[in-house]
């Protein structure tokens, strides 16, 4: 078994999946590094991957005009960046800016969703996970939203 | 039961809106535990529960976070160093700095709900060896609606107590994270099996607190919030702040999770 392996089968996301699942996965994986400032992927561009983050901070931003980048979120280290590589059209909704150097793994789209077709166990492994990113993500944003730190008047 | 006059010695301009009131203690015997509030009473104009956010280690001081949000607020925030106020209290229960002992310590605040909380902090740091670790997770609205900044920044240099700060809205200027305090709790180094939580914000963030923390391994036995009614009198006879079978004016504004049995979830109560 390879090391990307090992990391991956004692890592919470992957908790609950058969080995032979984990490796699935971990095939379709690769280490790369970005440096702080770099861009690792921008809004309306091709989303054909999602990064297990290892190191570092990501944030998530919306250009506004006449503001410029806006931060929606921020991701750390033990978190995943990416779902829309899930869904077609298979666009990225927000641009993806490195705050501090990051180390990654990061997992091939395609081959992930070809995995996940040609064994629908996997598929809902990893469609149980994905949701539950998006219904935490979700979540936070309502809040957000809701603006509850400002004064009531 | 009447209000005391209270000398302001000094004023602190915290936020736009957020001041901190110096007083003179009501009596030469004065002391407070963390989590009690007074009740404050701008003459002419009325009076407003406020939770203090002094150090409970110093008697001396009187010390009080106001955020102006209704004619009385806007009165007190309006004082200046020699005007006087009047102060009935201290009122209300304390978070459970002894039941903590010997336990990692979870703080975990919103927006000016690091008032109510600052007392708290202040005693572990006056006692840190007779807690574990202790965290502070503390979500603000963006990075210019911080509480206490230099204070924050103070604690973040210690070794012996985890900060961790997050806004709701920020540009890349901010350099912290961005997002809501409950994304933090993953980031924090605790025993979910015996850490005990305290909980102040506003009451939406509290409950989407108490469910990240219970997900996360807490049970509710260990998590404590504090409460925001309409009090009035302060001692629990006029039940304008009734919160189910509490007035959260004497049964609070401390209160534990296990002790509520849902009345947080229980609309309209």
């Amino acid at each position: 078994m390879s090391e990307l392996f090992d990391l991956l089968v004692e890592h919470p996301f992957f908790k609950g999946m058969s080995a032979e699942q984990v490796r699935v996965v971990a095939d379709t994986g690769m280490p790369v590094s970005y440096r702080e400032g770099e861009t690792i992927f921008s809004e309306g561009g091709h989303a054909d991957a999602c990064w297990l983050l290892l190191d570092g901070d990501v944030a998530l931003e919306l250009q506004t005009p006449g503001h410029g980048p806006q931060v929606m979120q921020t991701l750390h280290a033990g978190e995943i960046l990416g779902w829309a590589w899930m869904f077609p059209p298979y666009r990225w909704h927000f641009d993806a800016h490195v705050h501090s150097d990051t180390e990654t793994i990061r997992f091939d789209g395609p081959r992930l969703r070809n995995a996940a077709e040609a064994d629908p166990v996997l598929g809902y492994e990893l469609m149980k996970r994905f949701t539950r990113i998006l219904v935490d993500r979700m979540q936070s944003i309502r809040i957000q939203l809701l603006d509850v730190y400002s004064t009531p008047r | 039961m009447h209000p005391v006059p209270c000398r302001v010695r000094s004023v602190v301009r915290e936020l736009d809106d957020t001041f901190t009131l110096d007083l003179e203690p009501p009596s030469d015997d004065w002391s407070f535990v963390p989590g009690q509030f007074t009740m404050l009473y701008a003459f002419g104009v009325g009076e407003v529960p406020i939770s203090i956010s002094g150090d409970p280690g110093d008697p001396t001081r009187l010390v009080q976070t106001i955020r102006a949000v209704g004619p009385v607020s806007d009165a007190l925030t309006s004082v200046v160093a020699g005007d006087v106020v009047g102060v009935r209290g201290p009122f209300g229960t304390a978070w459970p700095m002894e039941f903590a002992e010997g336990r990692d310590l979870l703080i975990m605040t919103g927006g000016i709900g690091l008032a109510p909380l600052r007392p708290a902090i202040l005693h572990t740091l006056e006692h840190r060896d007779r807690y574990g670790n202790v965290t502070l997770l503390y979500g603000a609205r963006s990075p210019e609606d911080l509480l206490f900044a230099d204070q924050l920044q103070q604690w973040r240099g210690r070794f012996d107590l985890e900060v961790l700060i997050t806004v709701d809205h920020a540009d890349r200027m901010w350099r912290g994270p961005v997002g809501v305090v409950t994304s933090l709790i993953n980031r924090a180094s605790f025993d979910p099996e015996s850490a005990v939580a305290l909980v102040c914000g506003p009451e939406i963030m509290m409950r989407f607190t108490i469910q990240e923390l219970e997900r996360s391994g807490m049970t509710e036995d260990r998590l404590y919030v504090s409460m925001e009614r309409n009090m009035k009198c302060g001692i629990g006879l006029c039940g304008h702040c009734q919160l189910g079978k509490f007035f959260v004016c004497k049964d609070g504004p401390v209160l534990s999770c296990a002790a509520m049995t849902g009345a947080c979830w229980t609309r309209e109560v």
